[in-house]
């Protein structure tokens, strides 16, 4: 396939990197065929005859040095500082589905705050029959749950409302990430309190300068909503609540109200500065919706992709990306490598687990024929995830957020991949 | 829709009936559960509440509680209850003037939202925009986007200004809102805003949203048996991101290039704690001829990462200029409140008067306690806990003598 585009070329920086990059790609169709013995093998190596580091050397592991690049980054035109701000977890790189706590996306109104478990303090007032305050240690003696829950930020994929933009899965899709919670539901607190029965909202807010309060409905509390403490078997981090933040399954990342401190069972909606002027989604015609909590279903192939080109021959090739619904369980994800004429079912790495991520594969053979790759999400309400076109059909250019179109890798002959639209 | 679909539908279904019956029976003494929860996808999540419920109901108390945590007391909850809802509930007793909302704004706000609130480069603008919202790009403010005034005594009151929030009573905060109004020509100038005639105000906006709608017009569109073969018969290509080339720069570093540079990097890191104590040592052996002594380049590195906690507002370097902060080229021994363009305190600028200077003694108490040091400072930055964190970023910031 030859794809033509007739519009602006790209810039020289770009020309540059993808010319450097297609230097170093090697080519070649069949099994590569050794011309001289591998000095890796033939030659005893210094790891094979030395010593490695002892036990004592690192209490807790990071990463070794050699995947320092796998790490989150932040866009600095996007925000005023890099407090109130966002970075990007870098899915291009990770593979299954757990997002390692050190590397999933940041999101802070007022930075990200160090308080002690000690000075930990949990309050539950409003229309309650007690209001109550509860410690760290206290909330370690109720019940607790595992769940393993995707968190959004309703602002993912927003700059690429207007058009394609930025180029790489981490920055069009890292807004994400996908943890294993230890907690407790927040209906068991609520019923510890006990709520009267005008109470219909839960007004949640965090210990941090921005509070970023936010109102759910008492029926979403009731559910599925948890008070978190651990993520993927260990403490939260300072960056993602610690010690405790709130997980609200499928909805959209603002609510998971991190070092929360309060819930409060009101009448109505409190109409917070998170719910009004921001996480509101403007149409074409001027008019915003608002309380649009849910994510819709949504997927995006990871690799290859601008940031994880293909760098070895032709041959076997693994696409592979994320899937993800709001609504509940992925049900199905198509690929397709020509642009949409003809779209395949991906091979889900594992049974989809509710508003979870799913990893998809699809095991192709390259030829080094130019791409055009999407994925296409569908979850167990039978929705499917749209494109871009159809979904600014309906909402505009402007909504900000929200945005789950289906989302396009120009894959080149030389393995380099590019963020593009498509017609 | 595909068979799969169906069988992941049946199942969710049947689940669904189950588990609210049991969630009902469960809950019934606390709250029904609404119906809109019904429409939700049944979350496994629930069959955990579920048996948590059960629990509570035949484990702890007969009430259905573990008598966990302790009653809050009205102090308390008066401490932390501070929203304020739509209808003014929540609202304290108060008011506050235009002109003096101007004054209190362009001592505290106008750093980053400007003078007339219009805002400062990438910080929000606070007035204008009416009528841009069906525009190709809407500007949203307090006039042209907010629907309730709630939301802005709210906001002001709780996590204002950036960097020292809660430092405003509530007749500063009335005051404060009172001139955001004036400035969105929604009041005139010799408006007091109270807690009596709040609701009074009309705001612009306030009929411009409409509750998530997704359901009834995009759920039942996009929900289609989508197309698997001979969907389309071109693909061209409309746009791509490499015309526009707004993506970081790093991000496509391979791997190698990275790991190459990194043994140095690891090196600083794991020894910088070490080095700090005996850097810190040195810094107080040679505090007074500062100027001239050489540089400790671990020291320098370790204050280039405190100096992160700066940047925010503080520029430094080649062509550093004045953001929210001032520019802090040679601030190492130069004169208090001496930069040029920036607009200091009064106590600051009096402090730069009476010719005082940033020597380290002086940087070290400011940057400990900032608020303590020069009253009324506009330097929102509540201070560095750490002395070893103080003496790095001091040294970080000779590096910059000019």
């Amino acid at each position: 396939m030859t794809v033509s585009f007739n519009g602006k070329k790209p810039s020289r920086r770009a020309v540059l990197k993808g010319a450097l990059a297609a230097g170093g790609a090697v080519a070649g169709a069949t099994m590569a065929r050794a011309a001289s013995p591998d000095p890796l093998i033939t030659e005893t190596q210094p790891w094979a005859q030395g010593l490695g580091e002892g036990v004592d050397a690192t209490p807790y592991g990071l990463p070794i040095r050699f995947e320092s690049d796998v790490v989150r980054r932040n866009v600095e035109w996007l925000t005023a500082d890099t407090i109130s701000s966002i970075n990007f977890t870098p899915i291009h790189a990770l593979d299954g589905t757990i997002t390692p706590q050190g590397c999933g996306f940041e999101r802070h109104h007022s930075g990200a705050i160090e308080l002690r478990k000690e000075d930990y303090r949990l309050m539950i007032n409003g229309l309650v029959d007690t209001p109550l305050v509860f410690t760290y240690a206290d909330l370690e003696r109720f019940p607790r749950v595992n769940k393993v829950h995707f968190c959004e930020c309703a602002a993912n994929t927003g700059m690429e409302w207007a058009g394609a933009q930025l180029n790489g899965a981490q920055f069009t899709h890292g807004m994400i990430h996908n943890m294993e919670y230890s907690g407790v539901p927040l209906g068991t607190l609520l019923r510890e309190a006990g709520v009267k029965p005008e109470g219909k909202w839960v007004y949640v807010e965090g210990a941090d300068a921005s509070s970023n309060g936010r109102s759910i409905p008492l029926e979403k509390a009731m559910d599925d909503v948890l008070v978190a403490f651990k993520a993927n078997g260990e403490a939260l981090r300072k960056e993602h609540g610690y010690p405790v933040r709130l997980v609200v399954p499928g909805w959209e990342g603002n609510m998971w109200v991190k070092w929360l401190r309060r819930i409060e069972i009101t009448d109505a909606a409190v109409e917070s500065r998170e719910e009004t002027s921001k996480y509101t989604d403007t149409l074409a015609d001027g008019t915003s919706r608002k309380w649009t909590w849910v994510m819709d279903a949504k997927s995006v192939v990871t690799s290859p992709s601008p940031q994880s080109p293909i760098t070895h021959g032709h041959g076997p090739l693994v696409i592979t990306g994320l899937a993800w619904s709001g609504h509940g369980k992925i049900a199905r994800v198509d690929v397709t490598v020509d642009g949409g004429k003809t779209w395949k079912q991906a091979r889900l790495a594992a049974d989809p687990q509710d508003k979870a991520v799913t990893r998809f594969y699809l095991d192709h053979v390259w030829q080094g024929e130019e791409m055009l790759l999407q994925s296409r999400a569908m979850d167990e309400t039978g929705y499917v995830q749209p494109t871009k076109d159809a979904l600014r059909e309906v909402r505009g250019e402007n909504s900000i957020y929200h945005n789950n179109c289906i989302q396009t890798w120009w894959v080149k002959s030389d393995g380099e991949a590019e963020n593009v639209e498509i017609s | 829709m595909s068979k799969s679909l169906k069988l992941y539908g049946s199942v969710s279904v049947a689940a669904a009936v189950m588990l609210t019956g049991a969630y009902n029976f469960a809950d019934r003494n606390v709250t029904p559960i609404p119906e809109t929860a019904k429409t939700l996808a049944p979350a496994e999540g629930n069959i955990d509440s579920m048996l948590i419920a059960a629990a509570q109901a035949s484990d702890a108390d007969a009430d259905g509680k573990f008598g966990l945590g302790r009653p809050a007391l009205p102090e308390e909850v008066a401490a932390w209850d501070v929203n304020v809802m739509p209808d003014g509930r929540g609202l304290p007793e108060g008011s506050g003037d235009v002109r003096t909302g101007e004054e209190l704004f362009v001592e505290n706000c106008a750093v980053c939202h400007g003078d007339f609130a219009e805002g400062v480069g990438n910080w929000p603008s606070l007035a204008g925009g009416e009528g841009t919202l069906a525009d190709e790009d809407p500007v949203k403010t307090v006039g042209s986007y907010w629907p309730y005034l709630s939301t802005a005594w709210d906001y002001v009151h709780r996590s204002m200004p950036y960097g020292n929030a809660q430092t405003l009573n509530p007749d500063e905060v009335y005051a404060i809102v009172a001139y955001i109004l004036y400035s969105n020509y929604i009041v005139e100038d010799d408006f007091v805003l109270s807690n009596e005639n709040f609701l009074d105000v009309e705001m612009p906006n306030a009929d411009g949203f409409i509750v998530d709608d997704r359901p009834e017009t995009e759920y039942g569109r996009f929900s289609k048996e989508p197309c698997v073969e001979n969907c389309k018969d071109e693909v061209e290509i409309t746009m791509r991101a490499a015309v526009l080339d707004v993506t970081p720069e790093e991000d496509t570093a391979g791997a190698e290039d990275a790991a190459a540079e990194q043994p140095a990097q690891t090196q600083s890191d794991d020894t910088a704690s070490d080095e700090q104590a005996t850097a810190d040592e040195d810094a107080g052996d040679d505090a007074a001829p500062a100027q001239e002594a050489a540089l400790d380049p671990e020291l320098v590195a370790t204050g280039e990462k405190v100096f992160r906690q700066c940047k925010a507002c503080h520029m430094v370097g080649e062509g550093a200029q004045n953001r929210v902060g001032p520019a802090l080229n040679g601030v190492v021994g130069a004169q208090m409140a001496a930069v040029e363009g920036f607009r200091y305190s009064s106590t600051l600028e009096k402090m730069g008067e009476e010719g005082q200077v940033w020597d380290e003694e002086a940087l070290a108490a400011f940057l400990a306690s900032p608020r303590d040091y020069v009253k009324g400072t506009k330097m929102g930055f509540s201070g560095l806990r750490k002395d070893e964190d103080i003496a790095a970023v001091t040294e970080y910031l000779k590096s910059f003598s000019q």
